[in-house]
């Protein structure tokens, strides 16, 4: 297109986008949980075209000294080149580490895993998760795919049971007998972008976000408490427009949360 | 007792690869205190940068590059909203032009729903939640805003309200030491 913006703004006008939603619609969103056969919780989460791997690994280590039975939780989002031409190889790029750190800010705020539950033998055993997201394909709202798929593979997660052998010290790992996580709150994601200091539109697409003005991601979990309001910069929004934010990310929960609770029973029976 | 040292570079040279054919190239360096700039960093500076991107009239300045660099001196709590008044108030020292003047705010609250505003380093830790908001000096509209912990709607709304009453007081602040500044010299 020659003039992306006058395009956009005409369909704007008309209360649609090009792709044929509403401005309060989102894409099809397809979830697939435990894709991932040698990691011990995986997920795979799908926003229209925007693809989110989530591959979580448990290992072993020493609880942190000023917190001893604790254990640790490491997101890390990785946005390859592969995903879209705007990345290119070698270290994290800036977009990859505000949303590596936004993630850690999402489990840490929303008390998702309670740190203590992974503490094996306080002071001297603890399991950290190693949670890797990497986007397969990006087309905008990178933030609620991760926060969707992070959400989904935890709740995939198996921990096998470990007990300290007391007489050598070393820990007697028993694959036969795994349990679930207990995942606490369910934050989800609601990403908006501003256009021209006044429309608000859901789920971005990528070239939506390349020609909004600002953008808005809202964390709630269940009770409609907000984990987090990231806001990093854009267009002013006063408080009567972040209201009807609010209101937005609410019904989002719930049609996330319904999704997720069809994929955990279809998989229950294994 | 927090302090940020702000420097401001530009409109100067940008290097082809970052250079933006019709307004100015914004670029935030945020150095910690101890240590080296980490993860946290970059998510600060992207958010001071985006916040700039707002006010700031790059179209007056295409293929520039306008560099802030922040250094931080003590952290004493409120850090982020700190760094914030510094970008603004060396933009405006720089001669930048911006359509408006914008302020860090930060809010705490704590496990009984009290608010206290600009909290201490000993506030924000046994705080429930902390929550930082930019405003815009014009409309006092919501420019920036990052939180931590868990709070409900509206214990939002009212952190909203009390920030926005309370960055009168920092554009006064501004006006008063910029005044200060011109009358001298």
């Amino acid at each position: 297109t020659v003039e992306p913006l006058e395009y956009y703004r005409r369909f704007l006008k008309e209360n649609c986008r090009p792709d044929g939603r509403e401005l309060g619609e989102f894409r099809t969103t397809t979830v697939n949980i435990g894709s991932i056969s040698t990691a011990d919780g995986s997920a795979l989460v799908k926003l229209g075209n925007t693809t989110v791997i989530c591959g979580i690994k448990a290992e072993f280590a020493a609880p942190p000294a000023d917190a001893p039975d604790k254990g640790y939780v490491v997101p890390n989002v990785d946005l390859p080149p592969l995903c879209s031409s705007r990345f290119r190889s070698g270290p994290p790029g800036e977009e990859a580490q505000v949303a590596s750190q936004f993630i850690a800010d999402v489990i840490e705020n929303s008390q998702i895993i309670q740190k203590e539950d992974l503490c094996i033998s306080p002071g001297k055993l603890a399991w950290v998760l190693y949670c890797d997201l990497i986007c397969l394909d990006y087309d905008g709202n990178i933030l609620d795919a991760c926060t969707f798929a992070l959400l989904a593979a935890l709740k995939n997660v198996q921990l096998p049971e470990v007990t300290i052998n007391e007489e050598t010290a070393l820990a007697d790992v028993n694959f036969k007998k795994k349990s679930y996580l207990n995942i606490r709150t369910h934050p989800v994601a609601t990403s908006f972008a501003v256009f021209d200091d006044t429309l608000l539109i859901v789920d971005p697409t990528g070239e939506e976000e390349h020609l909004a003005t600002g953008t808005l991601t809202i964390v709630m979990d269940e009770e409609g408490k907000l984990c987090c309001l990231h806001k990093p910069g854009g267009s002013g929004l006063t408080g009567a427009k972040l209201q009807d934010c609010m209101s937005r990310a609410v019904t989002r929960h719930k049609e996330v949360k319904k999704l997720m609770d069809e994929v955990i029973k279809s998989m229950k029976p294994k | 007792d927090t302090s940020v040292l702000a420097g401001v570079y530009g409109p100067a040279e940008v290097k082809v690869s970052k250079e933006i054919f019709n307004k100015a190239t914004l670029e935030v360096i945020l150095r910690p205190k101890i240590g080296l700039p980490g993860v946290a960093e970059k998510s600060r500076e992207q958010l001071i940068r985006n916040t700039c991107e707002a006010v700031v009239l790059g179209a007056l300045h295409p293929r520039t590059s306008i560099t802030t660099v922040l250094q931080v001196v003590s952290d004493a709590g409120s850090l982020l909203a700190c760094c914030l008044n510094a970008t603004c108030m060396a933009l405006v020292d720089a001669g930048v032009p911006m359509r408006a003047l914008f302020c860090g705010i930060t809010c705490a609250l704590d496990s009984d729903g009290t608010l206290v505003l600009d909290p201490t380093a000993k506030q924000e830790k046994e705080a429930r939640a902390v929550l930082t908001f930019a405003l815009d000096s014009v409309e006092r509209k919501l420019l920036m805003s990052t939180t931590k912990g868990l709070y409900s709607d509206a214990e939002l709304q009212q952190c909203l309200a009390a920030a926005q009453a309370a960055s009168q007081h920092v554009f006064r602040f501004y006006r008063e030491s910029l005044q200060r500044r011109y009358s001298k010299s």
